[in-house]
C-alpha cells in the first residue's frame, strides 16, 4: 500500500477518469445522475476504507456522517439560503464534528466494541434526525436548490453538477491519497500494526486516531453534502443502519485491506442496489448473501485478489 | 390519589412496568448474546433477527396450523435453536481464529437475509398475534393494574435467565463450558468435544433468542425489522454493562428497561435516545464498562 503506482494502475486510472469526463456528453450510454451517485458513493467507501483498511478501526455508523451532512446541506441551501460552495462546506463540517464526538467516545475501545459503540451511537443519530422538526421525519426533507455556484454557475442543470461532483470526487480521493502517503499516514500504520510499540516510541495515538476518524467521518460527510444537491433530497435512509452495512460490504467487497477497492466495491453494490430497487425485500436478502460469500471465502476483496493474482504471476508458478 | 414527583402513582407505575417488560426483553437477549461471545468470541450480530424469526415462526404456526401460544413456547425455541446449531456447524465455525470483526460481518449478512425474506413474504407491516386466552385479563394491584400477560412475560423472562444462570454455574456441562471458555485446548485435552460444545452453546443462546420472540409477538407486532433495532439497543446496553458477566448484564439490561420507561413519562421525545446517551457517559466515566473485567475488551 505504500508503494506508489505502478504503470498500469497508471493507466487504469487515466482511462476511468477518461471514461467519466466524457460521461454527461452521452446521456443516451449512461445515465449522469446515476454516474454521480456512484461517485459519491466511491467517495464514501473510501471515506470508510481511509479508517477501516488503513487505520485498522471497524466503524459500523458511517451512515450517521452521511446522513447528517445531507441534512445540514439541506438545512442551509433551503432554510438559510446559502449557497451551494457554503452548503457542501457546512455538512463537511458538521459531519467532521460529529466524527470528532463518535471519535472520543470510540476509539479507546477496539475491534467489536469499537463497532458496537458506534453503531448505537449512530443509531441514537438516526433517532434525533427522526425527530427534529426540520428533517420532515419519514417524508424526508425534499426539495433542496441546489443554487449557483459561486453566484456565476447554475447547478440546476446536471451537466453543471456532475462536473462539481466529478471534481469534488476527484480532489478528495486525491487528498486520500496523499493522507495515506503523508509522514501522518505512516505513524498511522505504525499504530495500526502494533500499537504498545507506537505508544512506547512515544507518539500520541489517540490524538492519532481520532485526527483519521474526523477526516474519515467529514470526507463521509462531503459525500452525503453532494448527494443532498444531485437528488435534493436528504432522507431517512441517509442515516438508516443498512447505509452503515453498506458501506461496510462496499469495504469488504472492493478489498477491505486497500484504500481504492471499496470505490470498485461501491460502484458494484450501488449498480446492484439499482437494478433490484424495484424488487422491496430482495435487495437486502441479496445484499445479505453477498455479505455472507465475501466473508466466508473472498475476504481479501476484488482489489486484494487482483494483487494476489499479480504476486503470482510475477513469482511465476 | 398519591403523587410521586407531580405524577399519579399509577401512572409511573405503569411506565416502570412497561420498562422492566422490555428490560426483559433486554435481559434475556444480552444474556445469551454474552454467553455465546464468552465462548465462541463472536458477536451475534443476527440474535435480533433470531429474536424477529421466533416471533414470525410463533406467529406461522398460529396462522397455518392453528397451534396455540403454549405449544409456539415450547416448539419454536427448539427449532429456531436448531437452525441456529445448523448455521454455526455448516458457515460460522470457518470463521474461528480469524479476526472477531468477520464473525460480526457474516452474522450481519444473515441478519439482511433473514430480514429481506421475511419481508419479501409478509411486507413490513406487522402481523397481530393474540395473547393465548388464558394469559388475558388484568391483577388490579390497588395502586395499578397489571395486564397478567405482562407480569407472565417478567416472571417467564427471568426464569428463563436464573435456568440459565443455574446451568452455566451449577451444572457439570455448564463446568464444561466455563473451562471451555477459559481454557479451550486445556479443556479439549482433558477429552471434552469442545466443537461440539460451541455448536451446543450457540444453539442454546439463538433458543434463548427465540423464546424471547415468543413472549414478545403478543406485545410488539410481528414484523421483519423488530429484531435489528432491539439488537443495537442490546448492543448498547453490552457495551454498558460489559461482557465480563452473566449477573452484570441482566442488572444492566433490567435497569435500562426502567430508564427507557420513566423516561417516557417525563420527556417521551427522549425514550429512544436515553440508552445511548448512558451508553455514551459510561464510556466517558468507565471506559470498560460497569460490569467489564480489565483487560476483557
Amino acid at each position: 500500500m505504500t508503494q506508489q503506482f505502478a504503470g498500469w494502475q497508471k493507466a487504469a486510472v487515466a482511462l476511468v477518469l477518461l471514461l467519466l469526463l466524457l460521461v454527461p456528453w452521452a446521456p443516451q450510454v449512461v445515465y449522469p445522475v446515476f454516474v454521480m451517485k456512484l461517485l459519491c458513493m466511491a467517495l464514501f467507501a473510501c471515506a470508510y476504507s481511509l479508517l477501516l483498511g488503513f487505520g485498522g478501526m471497524m466503524s459500523f455508523g458511517h451512515a450517521a456522517f452521511f446522513g447528517a451532512s445531507a441534512y445540514v446541506t439541506g438545512l442551509a441551501a433551503k432554510a438559510w439560503g446559502m449557497p451551494p460552495e457554503l452548503s457542501l462546506l457546512a455538512g463537511t463540517l458538521a459531519a467532521g464534528l460529529l466524527g470528532a464526538v463518535f471519535g472520543a467516545l470510540a476509539i479507546h475501545r477496539q475491534g467489536i466494541y469499537l463497532a458496537m459503540i458506534t453503531l448505537a451511537l449512530a443509531q441514537m443519530v438516526y433517532f434525533i434526525f427522526l425527530q427534529l422538526p426540520f428533517t420532515g421525519a419519514e417524508d424526508g426533507m425534499q426539495e433542496i436548490p441546489r443554487g449557483m455556484l459561486f453566484g456565476l454557475i447554475d447547478l440546476r442543470s446536471d451537466f453543471a453538477m456532475y462536473y462539481l461532483v466529478f471534481f469534488l470526487t476527484i480532489a478528495a480521493l486525491w487528498l486520500i491519497h496523499r493522507v495515506v502517503h503523508s509522514p501522518f499516514g505512516h505513524v498511522v500504520v505504525a499504530i495500526r500494526e502494533h500499537e504498545p510499540r507506537a505508544r512506547s516510541l512515544g507518539y500520541p495515538v489517540e490524538r492519532y486516531k481520532l485526527t483519521l476518524f474526523v477526516l474519515s467521518a467529514a470526507l463521509s460527510g462531503l459525500a452525503g453534502s453532494m448527494k443532498a444537491l444531485v437528488f435534493q433530497l436528504a432522507a431517512l435512509t441517509d442515516v438508516h443502519w443498512h447505509l452503515s452495512g453498506d458501506v461496510v460490504l462496499m469495504a469488504l467487497l472492493g478489498g477491505m485491506h486497500t484504500v481504492f477497492g471499496p470505490a470498485i466495491g461501491a460502484t458494484l453494490v450501488v449498480g446492484l442496489q439499482y437494478y433490484l430497487d424495484a424488487f422491496g425485500g430482495w435487495v437486502t436478502l441479496v445484499t445479505g448473501l453477498i455479505f455472507m460469500v465475501c466473508v466466508l471465502s473472498f475476504r481479501s476483496g476484488i482489489a486484494g485478489a487482483v494483487e494476489a493474482l499479480k504476486t503470482r504471476s510475477r513469482t511465476g508458478p | 390519589m398519591t403523587e410521586i414527583f407531580g405524577l399519579p402513582l399509577p401512572v409511573l407505575a405503569s411506565q416502570i412496568m412497561l420498562g422492566l417488560v422490555n428490560g426483559c426483553f433486554y435481559a434475556v437477549l444480552s444474556l445469551g448474546l454474552a454467553v455465546i461471545f464468552g465462548l465462541l468470541r463472536i458477536v451475534n450480530f443476527a440474535h435480533g433477527a433470531f429474536f424477529m424469526t421466533g416471533a414470525f415462526a410463533a406467529w406461522m404456526l398460529q396462522h397455518y396450523l392453528g397451534w396455540g401460544y403454549w405449544a409456539a413456547l415450547l416448539l419454536v425455541p427448539l427449532a429456531v435453536g436448531g437452525l441456529g446449531g445448523l448455521f454455526e456447524r455448516s458457515l460460522l465455525r470457518r470463521l474461528y481464529g480469524l479476526d472477531p470483526i468477520y464473525g460480526l460481518l457474516l452474522t450481519f449478512g444473515l441478519v439482511l437475509v433473514l430480514e429481506g425474506g421475511f419481508r419479501i413474504m409478509y411486507g413490513t407491516s406487522g402481523q397481530p398475534y393474540p395473547v393465548p386466552q388464558n394469559l388475558k385479563g388484568v391483577f388490579n394491584l390497588g395502586f395499578m393494574v397489571l395486564p397478567v400477560y405482562r407480569a407472565w412475560v417478567i416472571a417467564a423472562a427471568l426464569g428463563a435467565c436464573g435456568l440459565t444462570w443455574w446451568l452455566i454455574e451449577r451444572t457439570s456441562l455448564g463446568a464444561r463450558l466455563r473451562a471451555a471458555t477459559e481454557r479451550p485446548l486445556l479443556t479439549q485435552s482433558f477429552g471434552v468435544d469442545v466443537p461440539r460444545l460451541l455448536t451446543f452453546t450457540y444453539a442454546g443462546g439463538i433458543a434463548l433468542a427465540a423464546f424471547t420472540g415468543v413472549l414478545a409477538a403478543p406485545i410488539l407486532h410481528v414484523n421483519s425489522g423488530m429484531g435489528s433495532n432491539l439488537v443495537i439497543i442490546v448492543f448498547a446496553i453490552v457495551v454498558i454493562g460489559g461482557m465480563g458477566s452473566v449477573f452484570g448484564s441482566i442488572v444492566t439490561a433490567l435497569g435500562i428497561g426502567v430508564i427507557e420507561g420513566l423516561t417516557k413519562v417525563w420527556y417521551s421525545e427522549a425514550s429512544t435516545t436515553v440508552i445511548f446517551v448512558v451508553m455514551a457517559l459510561v464510556l466517558l466515566l468507565r471506559p470498560r464498562g460497569l460490569f467489564g473485567r480489565e483487560g476483557a475488551a
